[in-house]
């Protein structure tokens, strides 16, 4: 079966390419090139002569000599210079929310470990529950309760507190990516954290440690690669997510995400650019996975952890 | 003391992650479309919520999809796993690193490229994009469920029933697929939950004619009192929660102790 099996793959390698890497390798395709018109002798025209000739062939009564064809162009990947601070944006929010889930998160999945096995597993029903509501419901339920005459209002107002803005805000859009967020970065910490033997934390604390010391020494070593999985779980989501800036963020905080969207549904069309900022988009997330992957390399484990 | 302070911790957790949900349920019952403001009990949203032919024919389309997509991403997904557990390592490194980019990278990523894709097929958007764009994110999880499987599998077990005279595929269905079986099974459920659940990709493939029902969702949360949406949140919710209490018993009931059958299965 050895030599021969590998070839029971030769179908989905054949699905694989066209709807993996074909995808992948059109969107490099896009981003560096553009539909430009040319006139009848092959020279290339810029927008405004292709306008004026356009005219000119419709009032003469001839079909246009216009002809578009596809060139090679770095203007793409310049336009998305324009756009790096909405880059920087989603990152840094993207990072504060992680950040947030990665601190509420730790504790949480350290006290589940330590429970009994039948309170653990009810418990992580209790989590994933949330996970498997729709992501848009959830995010729909936060605006309800942070408008100006939604629930956290009231109940400032109950206490005398003027109603605050609060939707429409970048810290609505944290709260939107920590909520939806939360449970894939409390899952895999919890996965691992009950890999850690409660015999492992007697012995450190026979052998001398305090609570801090069993914490950085034992804790939080052998904790790091659910650590790892916890902040890609979250911060690639939240890096390029554009319903919760929506939803949450009202059209002012736009995000990467947002950007592209409206390149390729928007009213702008323009597939060459949207194309260029996913391709920086996605090189940017497979640098920041690299720098977690420091933390983390066997792939037998990624699969034991992966829900 | 300390136990004290930490079962608020997790009721504190369990309320931020509820409540809304809490809210938005308690709302479908309310009678005044305002969100605060209780206007009386009344079941009128739930019946509204059925009679919606929009939402009703994206529930009907999701579960299609979803139904067909995970099915071919099973049987393509097992055939990979299979190919892959018998490359050789530089190969298989490959070709799982490829396999694994539809979950790893963003999802506005892979919609957009599925986009293009079709765009430049010039297929028209529809149920068959759906299915395919579903297919896309779909295999890499059975892959996923199914590969860790093969490698527990004991080699010896196929040489043994080659060596007691099967053929290749006899050995593939008497050996190799009830072993790899509960792999297969779990691929199957991801990927129908995952395709139920998608937005980003099946916002990018679908096009006019065919609409999921996350997408529906998407338009109507878009208007800012739509009680409809309360509604069907608490059914969804009721759903999740049955599907995950049934999973959690079922799963109870076999690891319970018993007896392992001794013996190659004939």
């Amino acid at each position: 079966m050895n030599r021969k099996g590998k070839w029971i793959a030769g179908p989905y390698l054949l699905w694989m390419i066209v709807f993996v890497v074909v995808p992948l390798i059109l969107i490099g395709v896009f981003a560096f090139t553009t539909t430009a018109p040319f006139d009848a002798n092959g020279n290339r025209l810029t927008l405004e002569e292709a306008a004026v000739l356009e005219e000119e062939c419709a009032q003469a009564g001839i079909d246009s000599t216009v002809t578009k064809k596809t060139v090679f162009t770095l203007d793409n990947i310049f336009a998305v210079s324009e756009y790096l601070p909405v880059l920087f944006r989603s990152a840094w929010l993207a990072l504060i929310a992680t950040a947030i889930c990665l601190v509420i998160a730790y504790p949480l999945a350290y006290i589940m470990s330590r429970y009994s096995a039948s309170l653990q597993r009810l418990v992580q029903m209790m989590i994933m529950l949330p996970m498997w509501m729709n992501f848009l419901l959830r995010t729909y339920a936060w605006m309800t309760l942070l408008e100006k005459n939604g629930w956290i209002n009231k109940l400032f107002g109950l206490v005398g507190l003027g109603p605050f803005e609060m939707i429409n805000t970048q810290g609505a859009v944290v709260l939107g990516m920590v909520y939806n967020y939360l449970p894939f970065m409390i899952l895999p910490l919890y996965s691992v954290m009950t890999k850690i033997d409660n015999t492992t934390i007697e012995a450190a604390k026979d052998l001398g440690s305090n609570y801090l010391k069993v914490f950085s020494r034992v804790i939080l070593p052998l904790s790091m690669p659910g650590i790892a999985s916890g902040i890609t779980m979250v911060f690639v989501p939240a890096v390029s997510t554009f319903i919760i800036s929506r939803m949450l963020g009202g059209g002012t905080n736009m995000l990467i995400g947002d950007l592209i969207d409206l390149q390729f549904l928007g009213n702008a069309y323009n597939p060459n650019l949207g194309a260029a900022i996913s391709l920086v988009l996605m090189v940017f997330i497979l640098l920041c996975m690299s720098i977690t992957n420091q933390l983390d390399n066997n792939e037998e484990e990624m699969e034991a952890k992966m829900l | 003391m300390m136990k004290f302070i930490k079962r608020s911790y997790l009721f504190l957790v369990f309320f931020f992650l509820y409540a809304p949900m809490a809210v938005l349920i308690v709302n479908s019952f309310n009678a005044s479309k305002s969100r605060t403001v209780w206007g009386g009990f009344t079941l009128d949203w739930y019946q509204k919520l059925f009679m919606d032919k929009t939402i009703m024919s994206s529930l009907g389309t999701t579960l299609i999809v979803a139904l067909i997509a995970s099915i071919f991403a099973t049987i393509l997904g097992t055939a990979a796993a299979i190919g892959i557990f018998y490359m050789k390592k530089r190969w298989r490194s490959l070709i799982l690193n490829i396999s694994y980019l539809p979950i790893i990278n963003p999802e506005i990523v892979m919609g957009v490229s599925l986009m293009l894709l079709f765009v430049s097929m010039k297929l028209e958007f529809g149920y068959v994009t759906l299915v395919l764009a579903h297919m896309s994110f779909c295999i890499p999880y059975v892959i996923l469920n199914v590969l860790p499987k093969l490698r527990q599998m004991d080699k010896h077990l196929v040489e043994a029933a080659l060596d007691l005279g099967c053929d290749h595929w006899m050995a593939f269905r008497r050996v190799t697929l009830p072993e790899i079986m509960p792999g297969v099974i779990t691929g199957f459920l991801m990927s129908i939950t995952y395709s139920i659940d998608d937005f980003v990709i099946s916002y990018f493939t679908h096009g006019s004619k065919a609409q999921t029902l996350a997408i529906t969702i998407f338009s109507m949360t878009r208007r800012k009192v739509s009680p409809k949406v309360n509604a069907l949140s608490a059914l969804i919710f009721v759903a999740v929660l049955l599907v995950l209490i049934i999973v959690n018993v079922a799963d109870i009931k076999k690891n319970s102790p018993k007896k392992k059958k001794g013996g190659v299965r004939v």
